[in-house]
């Protein structure tokens, strides 16, 4: 079926198989693969994308079921050839090590309020995993990136 | 490992009208809300056999409401089932008569599944892990199936059969869930492995002296001999927890043990306003 969403602002028109994820068309027919799989489960959050600017889980969404959404994914969130604020932060503060979960960390810690507590960003990255960090840097960074308090 | 996707069929209906029809019309469809057990399931190989026919939920936003009506006074919420996690937690309606529901679905995975779970999915799914069900259990909460032939309301006492198996036809969908709130002090606690992204080990919700439990049993149940014991006056929290062991059902499985399960329980009944003195 033919499917037409927004994606990192662009229209874009893609065929898809009727339940196909979103995770696949991504990294398939439209080429971006920024977004990483994990666990296929919805328990990593590897896959996060934001979905009318909400984080969802990639590989649990159909791509059906985003016609006529907007999909930014880790390629659409800076300006061309520059670095989002929250990408800045990750390299300054030592927030990614593997890297693997760094783009799912990004899109969520996006959709957080401006100047969050360090309990709301724990709370709105409670979906990623990080196997590596030990979480404290990628908070730091994060609360560097948004404008909190240490 | 991933199911080879391409043997699913995905019908997608653009009004509760034509989604009803289409359970009327065709056997062996799937309601397919958020997708957050189903997807699961189908990227592991392991849906029900026979499983490959979808109907697609997500697009009919007349099912996406929170509206509040007084019935005497106390407040009755009606949900659509298409109300997501997130929305209970951001809706001053939740928050205001049934805070204790807004904290499970602040518990429910993490906000990428809280913003794609839904509460009918919750319920339609029927399992006995499933966070929001005791607070609804603890309320006086009636499910609206929907069929061609019109609806009709079924308590929620009254819904599941079984584990995993409910009183719904396979051409009804629950369309709306109607969530009577009982006075009382509310509480709510979740034990799982970890705060975020855990299945639950034990879920315990009360309002008054309205017990129930998830996780415990079959399906989410009341503590109905506690519940007796209350109502006659009872306040010892010894003799309740000796009365809850026929209460609830536990079992070994993945996630934790029997005993485990009654030890916390247990314990989550100790920590009810009713038994601090």
């Amino acid at each position: 079926m033919k499917i037409t969403l927004t994606l990192n602002r662009k229209r874009r028109t893609v065929d898809v198989s009727p339940l196909e994820r979103l995770l696949d068309t991504l990294r398939g027919a439209l080429g971006l693969t920024g977004t990483k799989e994990g666990c296929g489960e919805g328990e990593c959050g590897a896959c996060t994308v934001l979905l009318d600017g909400k984080p969802v889980n990639s590989c649990l969404v159909p791509t059906a079921q985003c016609s006529g959404a907007a999909i930014t994914t880790i390629e659409g969130l800076a300006p061309r050839g520059k670095l989002h604020k929250l990408q800045r932060a990750f390299l300054e503060c030592g927030g990614a090590q593997c890297g693997i979960c760094t783009p799912g960390m990004i899109l969520a810690a996006s959709a957080l309020p401006d100047r969050p507590t360090r309990e709301q960003i724990r709370t709105g990255l409670a979906g990623n995993l990080c196997r590596c960090t030990g979480y404290e840097k990628i908070y730091d960074a994060v609360g560097v990136a948004l404008g909190t308090k240490k | 490992m991933k199911s080879p996707v391409r043997q699913f069929e995905l019908l997608r209906p653009r009004t509760l009208r034509e989604a009803l029809t289409m359970l009327h019309n065709e056997s062996g469809l799937v309601p397919l809300a958020g997708g957050t057990d189903l997807l699961v399931l189908m990227n592991a190989g392991t849906l029900p056999r026979g499983t490959h026919r979808f109907l697609d939920l997500w697009g009919l936003d007349e099912l996406r409401s929170i509206r509040r009506t007084l019935i005497g006074r106390r407040p009755q919420l009606v949900f659509g089932a298409l109300t997501t996690f997130t929305d209970c937690i951001s809706s001053r309606t939740v928050l205001r008569d049934l805070p204790i529901l807004a904290q499970a679905a602040r518990e429910v995975g993490g906000p990428q599944i809280q913003n794609r779970g839904t509460l009918g999915g919750n319920i339609g799914n029927a399992s006995p892990a499933a966070d929001s069900l005791p607070v609804l259990r603890a309320a006086d909460t009636e499910l609206v199936l929907s069929s061609v032939a019109g609806e009709r309301r079924i308590p929620l006492a009254d819904y599941f059969t079984g584990y995993r198996t409910s009183v719904r036809r396979s051409d009804e969908l629950i369309t709306a869930i109607e969530v009577l709130v009982p006075p009382g002090k509310q509480s709510f606690r979740k034990v799982g492995t970890r705060a975020a992204q855990a299945i639950s080990k034990v879920v315990l919700a009360a309002i008054g002296k309205r017990i129930a439990l998830g996780s415990v049993a079959p399906t989410v149940v009341r503590a109905t001999s506690v519940e007796r014991y209350l109502a006659a006056g009872g306040s010892e929290f010894e003799t309740a927890r000796e009365l809850l062991t026929d209460d609830i059902h536990p079992i070994d499985d993945i996630r934790s043990t029997a005993a485990y399960r009654l030890r916390v329980a247990q314990n989550l009944l100790g920590q009810l306003p009713t038994f601090q003195r």
